[in-house]
């Protein structure tokens, strides 16, 4: 199991996301500069959190218009496995891969914290290895993570399944619409979420609840 | 001959915060009239900030070396031996003029200049805190502060990407007019990867990296080196603009061009910008520095000599190259986007020479700017010796349940997690506890090992006897790393004084450097870092004497750390140390009875060391499950803080021979309270009597409440909504100002 994970000028989560590739598959993934027009031929592309270009302007905006992310874009289309995780969620919206838009937290401050998170389905190549309905622990860190989309694109997620994470109502830490955490594309191969699985993988970072969504990506493709 | 084409007067010379005699110095030293360039950089160098002119005497006076220490004070940061090849670098620096003026950019920059000290060393941060000190919570300002510095400190570190571990945040009404924000950083390198300011080589390329220089900071230390008026806010443009993005990149270039093996010396820009660090990279190397201005990158156009020598932008580097590596380095800049130029070259004349427009504009001897900088003895007198107040002539409570729901809900004593939320303090992933604990702990390397952090002082004994507050700030720091497990090493230190020109302002700081030197070497944590700020007072009313003390602490096995919270029901709970219920200058007097007397309580430092081996041995022996220390509040808020943070209750037993208040809130020191399981609770009882260590079983785990014997039960539930209450409704009260 191949992965590559992309890095923006800003990017500071990309060594977590790496930690984390290597620590759970064993094998060590490719870090992409965002200047690279290609991407080598892997099964999970993944765009890490951070504030790439300063999220000046609008948080993922700029990343959004970086040379690979053409690449990314049509890996995405050929159904190869995308994670973006925080500033890797805004710049798959900015960029319209994801529906929907990342505002501004509702109390207007940046939240790290622990949330719980609702495996809103375990019908998806991230979530497999997970119950559905199963509640997980995991941390989130952002000032932008308000989840927001019109009714019409809400009811069209729900409706086809795609809402892979939802925060616990009373644990809701920006103001996300129908508690949405994280979303998936139509094909189901790309998956953006706010919260930070990659820094809840070890028992020494107080559990081990966000395994499971590498573990699911991660299993071999046939 | 060098041109003069601004006259130097009286008043000028005053205006660049130079005394008289000062710049009699200057005149002798050099011999003529100084140019305006040369006038502004004196008063870079020579100011209090950055020539420590009146601390420097009882500095030096410190105990700086231990077998751990690699570079103590007078480097960037300290660096520490961390086994395995591994070192740690850390400083703590304050940056309180610019976070009163604008709270938000002063905190920001605050935080980047720290870090920047860090990474200039080779190493990558890995741990942030901070100590942060406002005005009392009614001052029509406090709010508007609060608020500005920790979105500013969250603004920076977040987006830089470090974790902010820890900290303290306190108010008292001596810092209305004058917060302090106090940064603390800590990296990691190789020992073999430290880089250093010294430059090597004459003629080689003096190379400016980062940020372009604008009109922003100029004077900013000058500014950090006077008292407050009410004019003061008129000081804004001397606060620098944070750009915590540029910072980032700056970092990886700098980590990513140190691997090219192309940086000979390597120096930040931080006060006093380019003069500052030009001349310290010029004067260790005992070499002369020769900068033509015209090569700067700068943010504005037809900027002097003056202003360029003097700007304090942020995210700005200088080091001198390998030419031969030059082509490997460009590269790097190139990656990374950042602004690079060759603005000069190392010469052998030992002279600091300035052009600008091909003209000469500075031309001084570059030692005598670090050398010949004035130094004082400034008269100091001891502050009077309080006598100690008997616990049973301060006032009991009507209700001690109440007094306690009162104590924990206090603006100094309540759950800072608004302010911590506000703080990304996982990323890296390697947080093992972080803030809100007696110190926060980080795993280090492969090894399993981690490090322990925290800071520490405790103004208000500082105020009533220097030298016993001065001891404590560092017994404090000590035991809180204790608590978790570690091993203390070493420690950096943030004195923030008022006017050291007035006798009393300055025989606090002496004092105060007496009691930490003092336990510093009793204890084994040496000073390997350190900022001071004095002229922390508006219109002639200083802050609290606040020396703080950020340590770093070694756990071996990081799995073996143990927290405040209580883990299981039915477990006996054990005091360690003497609690003779120590009431003088205590929160339950200061904040419940309303009143500040008697003397402090004594550190005796022999005990604390005695006592907190012990403790650490059990912890790693895994004889205890819990352990927190005494501190503000006394014993009962310590127990009330480990059954709220365990959500276990408790059932205590309290001491027949002192009066209830004073065993409940008295805060003496080199005290623990530690959980056990029953049945290992007679094994550790004995091993203290044999070690010599006093303890005193005073109560059992368990149940939703806790509950004095003699007195109502007060819910968790109800301590835990006093203590987390606070804050967030404070903040969230409409900014007045």
């Amino acid at each position: 199991m191949k992965s590559a994970v992309i890095v923006f000028p800003g990017s500071n989560r990309e060594r977590d996301m790496l930690y984390a590739l290597e620590h759970i598959s064993g094998h060590k993934p490719i870090a992409v500069w965002h200047q690279e027009t290609s991407l080598p031929d892997v099964d999970l592309i993944v765009l890490p959190g951070g504030f790439s270009y300063g999220d000046y302007l609008r948080t993922g905006a700029i990343a959004g218009l970086s040379p690979i992310m053409k690449a990314v874009k049509e890996k995405a289309a050929k159904g190869v496995r995308v994670l973006g995780v925080c500033n890797g969620f805004q710049i798959l919206t900015e960029t319209g891969i994801l529906p929907g838009a990342l505002l501004r937290n509702a109390h207007l401050k940046f939240v790290c914290k622990q949330v719980r998170l609702e495996v809103a389905t375990n019908a998806s190549v991230f979530t497999s290895r997970y119950t559905q309905g199963q509640v997980i622990d995991c941390p989130v860190a952002h000032h932008d993570g308000n989840y927001f989309a019109d009714e019409d694109t809400l009811n069209r997620l729900e409706g086809e399944d795609r809402v892979a994470f939802r925060y616990t109502p009373e644990t809701n830490p920006n103001g996300s619409i129908r508690n949405i955490a994280g979303v998936m594309n139509d094909q189901k191969n790309v998956l953006g979420m706010m919260p930070h699985p990659e820094n809840l993988i070890e028992p020494a970072q107080g559990g081990t609840d966000g395994r499971g969504i590498f573990e699911s990506a991660l299993e071999w493709v046939a | 001959m060098i041109k003069n084409d601004v006259d130097i007067t009286p008043e000028l010379i005053a205006e660049h915060g130079l005394k008289p005699d000062e710049y009699q110095r200057i005149l002798d030293l050099i011999g003529r009239t100084p140019t305006l360039t040369e006038l502004g950089i004196f008063s870079a160098m020579w100011n209090e900030h950055c020539s420590y002119k009146s601390s420097k005497k009882w500095l030096r006076t410190l105990p700086t070396e231990g077998p751990r220490v690699i570079e103590g004070p007078g480097e960037n940061a300290g660096v520490v031996d961390i086994d395995d090849g591994d070192v740690v670098v850390f400083k703590m620096e304050s940056h309180n003029h610019p976070s009163f003026i604008s709270p938000y950019e002063g905190a920001a920059t605050g935080v980047g200049g720290i870090l920047r000290d860090v990474f200039t060393m080779g190493a990558r941060p890995v741990a942030a805190m901070n100590a942060l000190r406002f005005g009392a919570p009614e001052n029509e300002r406090t709010r508007h502060i609060v608020s500005g510095v920790v979105e500013g400190v969250g603004g920076y570190g977040n987006c830089f990407g470090v974790p902010t571990i820890g900290g303290e945040v306190n108010f008292d009404a001596r810092y209305n007019d004058n917060c302090l924000v106090n940064a603390f950083a800590a990296g990691l390198a190789k020992a073999d990867g430290i880089f250093l300011s010294e430059a090597k080589g004459v003629g080689l390329p003096i190379v400016y990296l980062g940020s372009k220089t604008g009109r922003d900071g100029i004077h900013g230390a000058t500014m950090a080196s006077a008292e407050f008026d009410d004019d003061s806010e008129e000081k804004r443009p001397t606060v620098q603009i944070g750009d915590p993005f540029s910072e980032k990149l700056l970092l990886e270039a700098t980590l990513e061009l140190m691997q090219t093996g192309a940086v000979i010396a390597i120096q930040d820009m931080g006060a006093a910008g380019l003069t500052c660090s030009a001349v310290e990279m010029g004067a260790k190397g005992n070499l002369g520095v020769r900068l033509d201005l015209d090569q700067v990158p700068c943010r504005e156009e037809g900027m002097t000599a003056y202003e360029m020598m003097l700007s304090e932008s942020q995210e700005r580097m200088l080091m001198v190259l390998d030419p031969n590596k030059e082509e490997e380095a460009a590269a790097v800049f190139k990656k990374w986007d950042l602004d690079f130029a060759i603005v000069g070259e190392t010469t052998d004349d030992q002279r600091f020479k300035v052009y600008r427009h091909k003209e000469l504009m500075a031309d001084l001897p570059i030692n005598d700017l670090g050398d010949e900088a004035p130094e004082y003895d400034r008269p100091w007198v001891p502050s009077p010796k309080l006598d100690p107040i008997a616990p049973s002539d301060v006032p009991a409570p009507a209700d001690l349940g109440q007094a306690l729901l009162q104590l924990v809900s206090l603006p100094d004593m309540c759950s800072r997690r608004w302010v911590w939320e506000q703080y990304d303090n996982l990323i890296q992933g390697n947080t093992i506890a972080g803030p809100g604990g007696d110190a926060a702990v980080i795993r280090v390397g492969e090894e399993g090992k981690g490090l322990a952090f925290s800071l520490d002082v405790t103004p208000r004994y500082c105020e009533a006897d220097p030298v016993e507050g001065g001891k404590q700030a560092v017994a404090e720091c000590w035991r809180n790393i204790t608590a978790v497990g570690a091993e203390p090493l070493a420690a950096t230190d943030n004195l923030n004084f008022g006017n050291p020109e007035k006798p009393e302002i300055m025989g606090q700081f002496v004092g105060c450097i007496e009691g930490i030197g003092e336990a510093c070497l009793a204890l084994d944590m040496p000073i390997v870092s350190g900022n001071v700020s004095l002229y922390n007072e508006t219109n002639g009313q200083a802050i609290l004497p606040t020396p703080a003390i950020g340590g770093v602490g070694l756990l071996p096995d990081v799995t073996k750390r143990i927290g405040k919270s209580f883990v299981a029901e039915g477990e006996t709970i054990i005091l360690i140390g003497t609690h003779t219920g120590h009431l003088g200058q205590s929160i339950y007097q200061r904040d419940i009875v309303g009143k500040t007397a008697g003397a402090p309580p004594k550190v005796d430092l022999a005990a604390e060391k005695k006592h907190g081996d012990f403790v650490r041995n059990a912890i790693r022996g895994g004889r205890v499950t819990a352990v927190h220390d005494i501190s503000d509040g006394g014993l009962l808020v310590a127990v009330a803080e480990m059954g709220m943070s365990g959500k276990i209750g408790a059932t205590l037993t309290p001491s027949k021979d002192i009066p209830l208040h004073a065993w409940a809130f008295g805060e003496d020191q080199a005290c623990y309270v530690v959980t056990v399981p029953t049945d290992g609770a007679n094994a550790l009882l004995k091993e203290a009597k044999t070690a010599g260590i006093p303890t005193q079983v005073i109560g059992t785990t368990g149940g939703s409440e806790l509950t004095v014997e003699g007195v109502s039960p007060i819910s968790l539930a109800d301590l835990d909504a006093a203590h987390e209450g606070w804050l967030p409704k404070y903040m969230s009260a409409p900014d007045t100002h």
